[in-house]
């Protein structure tokens, strides 16, 4: 196993790397120049120059390329060309935000979903299987900005249960450790503290869990009915055995390989795809953060944002890949 | 292990009971926090002084000197002080950082004498010393660095500034190589916050971090792209100010959820509220709706270097043909007053005389037939994201296209992204776009120099309008002294520019804030950031 591990950690190198070479390429095609962003629409034309010449811009593409190449050998991120923060310490709150968040999400997402979608697979054709399977179609096509808003609207604004935005109360801010604040209120014992962070992920989280909720509960429910024909199930069931137990002992676990392979597509794509929640909860995550430094022609932000997501992205997937393994002993890699 | 089986359905079970907890929570969290959250003992019926500000972007640096977005200017306004301040709502000049001065005949030597006492939130002494330093660490700077210093008191790699001079512990004497006749306008500006040596000269580069500065506001705390907390002096130099304990700027990118925010008071003050939103606002018992004075002009660019621009009849024509009024109606709700000349009415030097285009399709016509214009389709670009002088671009263009439509000129509409957009329409490449300004201090120079003369082609002259008669007005406006005959060559100018007609002035809009009803004496300044320095909280 440790073999396997080792051995896929050896295949991203070659991923990333062409990754990072992609994005270079791509940001670089597109129009419009980080030092005049920078300097405002005011700025001269030897302002301009001066400060492209600074940020290394003027440099031909790939001794830039390399420049970077060379920077992340050693750790370094790079500086944002904007705020000249560097990038490698900058970088973490806006992660451990998104993280927060999207874990947040995923619970959601897998319990209700999953759940969802046993209980549709076992009430096959009833009212609740009907009412779920639409509800999830819902989920799959309604535009997140506006399911946001509405939220907002009906949890906040009418009913006054939870906050519109933002991961705290303002005016007694959380004191950041490891920029989880679930973690960090519980380290100081600020359990009121820990309760606010909960009710400011409730609205995100849900917005958010949407969309990987409603393809869960669909491949829960496809997967559980073709296990649920099987000839074990129906002997499980001829001895008797509560249906709660069948389903949860028996019948969920060989359903379980093709809904966590959904699962760990799903985290990986909300670490990266949050931009949306992110910016109508004012959520200071990393999808904003790169978004915005899209629109900032920020180039070492986007490429190193970017390389940070694509690197847990197949973290994750490795995740999953060692999962299967435990959840069916059949699955062996070498 | 067996019950670990049914850890999904237990999860759900403790998840359904975590929601519940929360959302009562919540609910009672509304009426107990105030009380619950007041760590400073004070059991009297006081408000609490603490402003939230929410806002569309973050700051990028808390240096004034080295940034040039008005999202930074809005916290440091409140940290650094100038030596000059603009007056309450306008850009008249008054004292700040100090208290006298005077300008020689020649109007080559300004004389600053400063407050006395007045200490840097570090300890260091505010004094002459301290001016020298700043106006030393501008100068010594690069250009690309120090920009507003650079394009304030820098022509064509000369020095305005000469030497600046301590005489004595509160004299600083200004020497310039020559005359500029809005200096005094420009050292008002927030970039020119002075700073504590001590502090900049320690931190070097994180110094933007760390800001020190003399204000009434002492810097906290900065979460990126979430809040940046800063809280009262208590050593400030003016007396039983400033009337807020705390400040928290929040940045909220959209503008529904911002005034969602405000309505559920997790703010107290909205920036950058939406035109279409005014009336809820308006409706709504607990907030009130502010007002930012104008200084700003939102207007169509017509590139006089592409066809069929390059003929002025042609442009005079779509001067004519577009019903300027409706669109104020339609898209700014009126809250804008439709726009003559290129700067707004309240800078001094706007030419009154001059009478705005009418609405007139008949006359557009008849020119576009005298200017042999062709009938061939324009592009007309569309501005993507919304901006005070512009709320929504796409329909202003829609409208646009319409009446050009009427007067026979097909067209269609483009529109990219907002850093491409400007990219592209400041190489030339827009037939006809969307665009706009806000003033920076208030200064003629600052409209029509910045935005109409040659030289400023390929930075903000998007139009690429070159008229030489323009150029020299405006060049000896800039160093003429003598109030009346500067006004007297910006109104020529104007002139001018009305028959070139190298735009089509649209609108100066009032930008909308909205707040508490509780929130006073907050006045927002037409520049765009302003001191919280006397707002409180009732």
């Amino acid at each position: 196993m440790l073999h396997y591990i080792g051995k896929r950690i050896l295949h991203l190198i070659p991923v990333l790397l062409g990754m990072t070479f992609i994005v270079f390429l791509i940001i670089r095609a597109i129009p419009g120049d980080p030092a005049q962003v920078i300097l405002g629409q005011q700025a001269t034309e030897e302002a301009i120059h001066a400060l492209r010449d600074k940020l290394g811009l003027d440099q031909p593409w790939y001794i830039q390329y390399f420049d970077y190449l060379k920077g992340l050998l050693t750790g370094d991120l790079g500086e944002s060309l904007r705020t000249s923060q560097p990038i490698t310490s900058e970088i973490w709150p806006y992660l451990a935000a998104t993280m927060e968040l999207a874990f947040f999400a995923m619970i959601l997402a897998i319990v209700i979903g999953m759940n969802a979608g046993i209980i549709s697979a076992w009430f096959q054709n009833s009212w609740f299987d009907y009412i779920a399977m639409v509800i999830a179609l819902i989920g799959v096509s309604v535009p997140i900005f506006w399911l946001g808003l509405m939220e907002q609207w009906v949890f906040s604004l009418e009913l006054n249960w939870l906050p519109t935005s933002g991961r705290e109360e303002v005016r007694a801010p959380v004191e950041a450790i490891t920029h989880f604040y679930l973690i960090d209120t519980l380290i100081q014992g600020r359990f009121d503290q820990f309760w606010v962070t909960i009710q400011h992920l409730i609205l995100p989280g849900f917005a958010l869990a949407t969309i990987p909720m409603a393809i869960i509960a669909r491949m829960t429910r496809s997967s559980m009915l073709e296990v649920m024909r099987s000839d074990y199930i129906r002997t499980a069931r001829a001895k008797g055995q509560k249906m709660v137990k069948v389903i949860y002992k028996h019948a969920l676990k060989n359903a379980l390989i093709p809904i966590l392979t959904v699962i760990g597509l799903q985290t990986g794509l909300l670490l990266g795809g949050a931009i949306l929640t992110e910016t109508i909860f004012s959520w200071p995550g990393i999808g904003r953060y790169i978004y915005e430094a899209i629109g900032y022609r920020d180039y070492t932000v986007i490429q190193s944002g970017i390389l940070i997501v694509a690197f847990m992205f197949v973290i994750i997937n490795l995740i999953v890949d060692i999962l299967y393994t435990v959840i069916d002993s059949r699955i062996k890699y070498n | 292990m067996k019950t670990g089986k049914f850890w999904s359905l237990k999860l759900f079970l403790l998840l359904v009971l975590l929601v519940v907890l929360a959302a009562c929570s919540g609910e009672e969290g509304a009426s107990e926090e105030p009380a619950d959250t007041d760590t400073s003992g004070d059991t009297e019926e006081a408000v609490p002084q603490t402003l939230v500000f929410g806002r569309g972007g973050d700051s990028v640096s808390l240096d004034p000197a080295i940034v040039t977005d008005g999202e930074s200017f809005k916290v440091t306004e409140n940290i650094f002080e100038t030596l000059l301040n603009f007056g309450e709502q306008d850009t008249t000049v008054n004292p700040g950082l100090a208290k006298e001065w005077e300008v020689s005949e020649d109007g080559l030597t300004y004389t600053f004498h400063l407050q006395e006492g007045v200490k840097f939130h570090d300890g260091t002494d505010f004094n002459a010393e301290a001016v020298v330093k700043n106006v030393e660490r501008w100068k010594g700077g690069a250009e690309e660095k120090f920009y507003y210093f650079h394009s304030m008191f820098k022509s064509e790699g000369e020095d305005i500034i000469k030497s600046v001079e301590a005489v004595d512990d509160y004299t600083v004497v200004f020497t310039l190589s020559r005359p500029q006749a809005p200096f005094l306008k420009n050292i008002a500006m927030s970039p020119f916050g002075i700073a504590s040596p001590t502090a900049f000269e320690s931190a070097g580069d994180a110094f933007g971090d760390n800001p020190v500065g003399t204000g009434p506001f002492k810097f906290v705390e900065w979460k990126r792209n979430d809040s940046i907390t800063v809280e009262k002096n208590e050593d400030y130099w003016q007396e039983d100010l400033p009337k807020l304990d705390k400040i928290i700027f929040r940045s909220i990118p959209d503008n529904s959820a911002r005034l969602n925010a405000l309505t559920t008071g997790e703010i107290d003050l909205a920036d950058g509220i939406n035109p279409s939103d005014a009336a809820t606002v308006e409706s709504n018992a607990e907030l009130q709706l502010i007002e930012r004075p104008s200084m700003n002009i939102g207007y169509l660019g017509l590139t006089t270097t592409r066809k069929p621009f390059d003929n002025a009849l042609v442009r005079q024509a779509v001067n004519y043909a577009i019903d300027k009024q409706a669109i104020v109606d339609a898209f700014f709700q009126g809250r804008a007053e439709v726009a003559v000349n290129p700067m707004p009415s309240s800078i001094s030097g706007y030419n009154e005389e001059i009478e705005g285009y009418p609405y007139d399709p008949e006359k557009a016509k008849e020119l576009l037939a005298e200017a042999g214009y062709d009938g061939e389709e324009i592009e007309l670009w569309a501005m993507p994201v919304p901006r005070p002088y512009m709320p929504d671009g796409q329909k202003v263009a829609e409208a646009i296209q319409k009446n050009l439509a009427d007067v026979g000129i097909p067209s269609k509409i483009v529109t990219f992204e907002w850093a491409t957009y400007l990219e592209k329409a400041k190489n030339g490449e827009a037939d006809a776009f969307l665009l706009g300004w806000t003033g920076d201090n208030g200064d003629a120079d600052n409209f029509l120099y910045t935005l109409l003369d040659k030289d400023t082609i390929g930075s903000n002259n998007y139009t690429y309008y070159s008229n030489e008669e323009v150029h020299e007005l405006l060049i000896s406006a800039q160093s003429e002294t003598n109030e009346e005959k500067r006004n007297e060559l910006y109104k020529q100018a104007q002139a001018i520019i009305h028959e070139d007609a190298p735009w089509v002035p649209l609108a100066h809009s009032t930008p909308l804030l909205a707040a508490k009803k509780g929130v006073t004496d907050y006045f927002p300044h037409p520049t765009g950031s302003e001191s919280l320095i006397n707002v409180s909280i009732q």
